[in-house]
């Protein structure tokens, strides 16, 4: 325990937390028995991989469980009140008043249907803190503290009126309005870009300081904990591995666990040579202007992608990074411009090009949950493509699914009559991969392929991706927000901003100064596991 | 909303063209009806010569597509032609029935419309209860009945023995505004009781979908009440769905109760419409017909415009 909470009185204190989730009319327990003590004003980072327990031992600190979990045993007593003796009505006089809690995806969490300045003033009102006009002028003050712009206005707009990261601070004022003693934040960050996730991490720390306010933050990401936390607790598949005060937790991890989870990153690809003067990119972008009705997403883009070689192209989102590949994959003719393959100019519209045009460039998604259909097995998935591209028929078709699944290291046998849904996330971005290898291109788009994934089961992918490159010669286009992604796969980096390339190269040119001033700020903006890195860097960027 | 008022528009324009063509589709189907006015009217004992001649003052002797144009060059001008059987004008055979249509409608709906609204709200916040069941099942039973069966079934219940409520629903002798409640309140009910459950258990569903939602564990983790968290955080988001199985339920009380006229006797326009396709009273058939489809690209027209304006993102552009 650090020393500066030592002296300040217990809030919060959870003793041999077991929880049982519901799964085919079976109870499991999720959560094996986990201690927590919070402080007044003290800041508990928790942090572990997905399927931890993290979300659900966050919640069971404000005595709640989702549909289908039930807490079974152990002891949650916050400032003296026995959470799981209360009653449904003296815990929801708690919940939004003296603890509070701000969700992942404000986007989502946020209420479509009303104002956000309704939505601030609901939990005041209704727990009889303030009156409505009171908790108006309120709102208006906090989010003035949160640095939101025009902060007399923006609360009379509606959420999809607001940009996210905007939304993740109007819920973290949102969580203000009755001035909790807690705040439950649940990875608040994770869905920003990393220029806009540095603005709310600090109004976030700010806003906590100033009111004394004590905290669970719970995140993935060890380098935004390091920022954030006093202390780390670390859990995994619902048990506790381990937990210390910030700074001991980051320089001297004491489980095989936590130690794996700081070297992750680790992997990076072999430099390859130079391209061969003369040879003919597989895939160029020449001139792309492209967008959707009167609006210009795509300005004069240009770049090359040979054979062998991963490009990625990183940028904000709402930068053109998934235009450009709806742009090289026909989805979306270009204005202006023209897709080369092979050195052959390609049709813009997919429709007009031909069944061996379209085998040759295969695109693997983000979300392998919504990309795969969920009612087919892993045999028709995969064996469609070759099938259809292809031409195979029976034993031989058989075959080959069997060697894709061979490639993307499932057993064959075990998994090819299995559901989507009976495979792991790792697993079905691996199915994702063997579908776009089935049709055998030479090109392959990689749309934000590891961002759902967690950094361990993420490394695998990177490095299943990097085999299958060097095995089957193949160009990869990665697309991506995540620069320590960048800086393990690809050879050559184009960085995007506002549908323009600003800057583009290799990778150790990229990653080594100078950078063009917003490659600079992206880079800069990737939290480091250093407790003082978001202060410095504030201070830095306030001098300058 | 200039995007809401073109959207009115073009529907608008589309209803039009939606009655031009039900107008030509009735024509054609009373066409294909074996017999005309004039075989119906004189019946069997009639002569040839005596057909013929009533055909002829009638203007039936002219070929299909001249009597099309006819009635529609009438139509555009507000004149829907005269009624075979008694020579009234068709405006005025329509207007007083059509009336009552509204009337009997309105009734029923300004029932059935809150009733099912609270059920479904009631049935979601109490999902899964014995509440929840007992409703649904309810409502199902109602619904699964034929109309005319529902009917009787209240005539013995509610008019029979005890006489609470009149089996007869007719308007004779200019009565009152209360007075006409109370005689078609039996109607009113039957009527009620078919589209209850439609707009109940979408209400309910259509909440329910919702109850998973990450806004939704917000309002319940800022400690609102289980009612609240449903309707001011779940409704408004669930309208759209609501108010398009409404305006069809609304539509179907407008048009489809036929059978609930004829069991309560009540001179509404679905007994006009089934007596005039019965004497192939043409000029009477169009102008119903075009009344029922005007009821529902208009109810539909609402409930697209309601639709939308209960989604704030096609309301306030970013």
């Amino acid at each position: 325990m650090t020393d500066e909470f030592a002296d300040k009185d217990v809030l919060l204190t959870i003793k041999d937390l077991r929880i049982e989730g519901r799964s085919d009319e079976t109870w499991n327990e999720i959560v094996h028995g986990v201690d927590i003590t919070l402080r007044k004003g003290e800041v508990l980072g928790l942090i572990g991989e997905s399927g931890a327990g993290k979300s659900t031992v966050g919640l069971a600190a404000m005595g709640f469980t989702r549909d289908g979990c039930r807490i079974s045993d152990g002891t949650i007593d916050f400032d003296g009140i026995d959470l799981r003796a209360a009653s449904a009505g003296d815990r929801r006089a708690l919940m939004g008043k003296r603890i509070a809690y701000v969700a992942q995806s404000a986007a989502a969490s946020f209420n479509p249907s009303h104002k956000l300045i309704d939505q601030y003033s609901e939990a005041p009102v209704q727990h009889g803190v303030m009156g409505k006009s009171e908790a108006e002028s309120d709102a208006t003050d906090l989010y003035r503290r949160m640095q939101l712009p025009d902060p007399d206005n923006i609360g009379f707009r509606y959420p999809h009126q607001v940009s996210g990261g905007q939304l993740q601070r109007a819920m973290t004022a949102m969580a203000m309005a009755c001035r909790p003693d807690l705040i439950i934040f649940d990875e608040p960050t994770t869905a920003l870009d990393v220029t806009t996730q540095i603005e709310v991490l600090a109004a976030i720390r700010n806003i906590v300081e100033e009111f004394d306010t004590a905290a669970i933050y719970i995140t993935h990401d060890l380098a935004v904990v390091a920022q954030m936390a006093d202390r780390i607790k670390v859990l995994l598949k619902g048990d506790e591995v381990e937990e210390s005060d910030t700074a001991s937790m980051l320089s001297d991890p004491q489980e095989d666990y936590t130690k794996s989870l700081w070297a992750v990153r680790s992997y990076a690809r072999p430099e390859q040579p130079p391209v061969a003067a003369g040879e003919t990119p597989v895939v160029s972008v020449r001139n792309v202007t492209a967008g959707y009705g009167s609006i210009d997403v795509l300005k004069d883009v240009n770049f090359d992608i040979y054979a062998k070689r991963t490009v990625a192209v990183v940028g904000e989102s709402g930068s053109g990074k998934s235009t450009t590949a709806r742009v090289i994959t026909g989805l979306l003719p270009p204005r202006k411009g023209e897709i080369l393959f092979d050195g052959q100019t390609l049709p813009s519209d997919y429709r007009k090009r031909s069944r061996d045009q379209l085998r040759q460039a295969q695109m693997i998604y983000q979300m392998a949950d919504t990309a795969l259909n969920p009612k087919l097995r892993l045999r028709e998935l995969i064996g469609r493509p070759a099938q259809m591209y292809l031409g195979l028929q029976g034993k031989a078709l058989t075959e080959r699914i069997r060697q894709l699944l061979d490639l993307i290291e499932l057993e064959p046998d075990e998994y090819i009559d299995r559901l989507p849904s009976e495979l792991s996330g790792g697993q079905k971005q691996r199915i994702g991969i063997a579908r776009a290898l089935a049709a055998e291109p030479k090109f392959i788009i990689c749309d934000e392929v590891t961002s759902a994934l967690d950094q361990l089961v993420a490394e695998g992918i990177l490095r299943l991706l990097d085999k299958l490159q060097n095995e089957f010669d193949l160009a990869y286009m990665f697309i991506t927000h995540d620069l320590a992604t960048v800086r393990s796969i690809a050879d050559e980096v184009v960085v995007m901003k506002e549908g323009k390339v600003v800057a583009q190269g290799p990778k150790l040119e990229m990653f080594q100064p100078p950078h063009d001033p917003y490659t600079e700020l992206l880079l800069s903006s990737v939290p480091e596991m250093d407790p003082n890195w978001l202060s410095d860097l504030l201070k830095a960027r306030g001098e300058a | 909303m200039s995007h809401i008022w073109s959207m009115i528009g073009k529907r608008l324009a589309l209803g039009l063209l939606t009655l031009f063509i039900v107008s030509v589709l009735i024509f054609l189907a009373t066409e294909l009806l074996p017999g005309d006015f004039a075989e119906e009217f004189l019946g069997q004992s009639a002569t040839e010569e005596t057909v013929a001649a009533l055909r002829r003052e009638l203007g039936l002797d002219q070929p299909m597509h001249i009597r099309y144009i006819d009635w529609l060059t009438g139509a555009l001008q507000g004149d829907f032609g005269n009624s075979l059987s008694n020579r009234r004008p068709v405006s005025e055979l329509i207007g007083g029935r059509f009336g009552n249509t509204l009337f009997l409608a309105a009734y029923a709906a300004a029932i059935a419309v809150p009733l099912s609204l609270a059920l479904g709200i009631l049935a979601a916040l109490y999902r899964n209860s014995f509440f929840d069941r007992f409703a649904n099942a309810a409502a199902l039973t109602a619904i699964s009945f034929p109309e005319f069966f529902l009917a009787y079934i209240l005539i013995v219940w509610l008019a029979g023995a005890g006489g609470l409520f009149p089996s007869m629903a007719n308007l004779r002798g200019d009565p009152s505004f209360g007075d006409m409640l109370y005689r078609t309140f039996l109607p009113a009910l039957t009527m009620t009781l078919v589209v209850t459950a439609h707009m109940m258990r979408m209400t309910r569903a259509a909440i329910i979908n919702l109850l998973a939602s990450p806004y939704i564990e917000m309002a319940r983790l800022k400690g609102m009440s289980p009612m609240r968290v449903v309707v001011k955080h779940a409704l408004p988001n669930a309208l759209a769905p609501i108010i398009n199985v409404i305006a069809l339920n609304l539509a179907y009380l407008i048009t489809g109760v036929v059978l609930v006229e004829v069991v309560f006797v009540y001179p509404g326009l679905g007994q006009l419409m089934v007596d005039s396709v019965a004497s192939r009273d043409m000029p009477v058939v169009q102008g119903v017909a075009l009344i029922f489809a005007a009821a529902y690209v208009l109810l539909n027209l609402t409930a697209d415009v309601l639709a939308t304006l209960s989604n704030p993102r096609l309301v306030h552009r970013r």
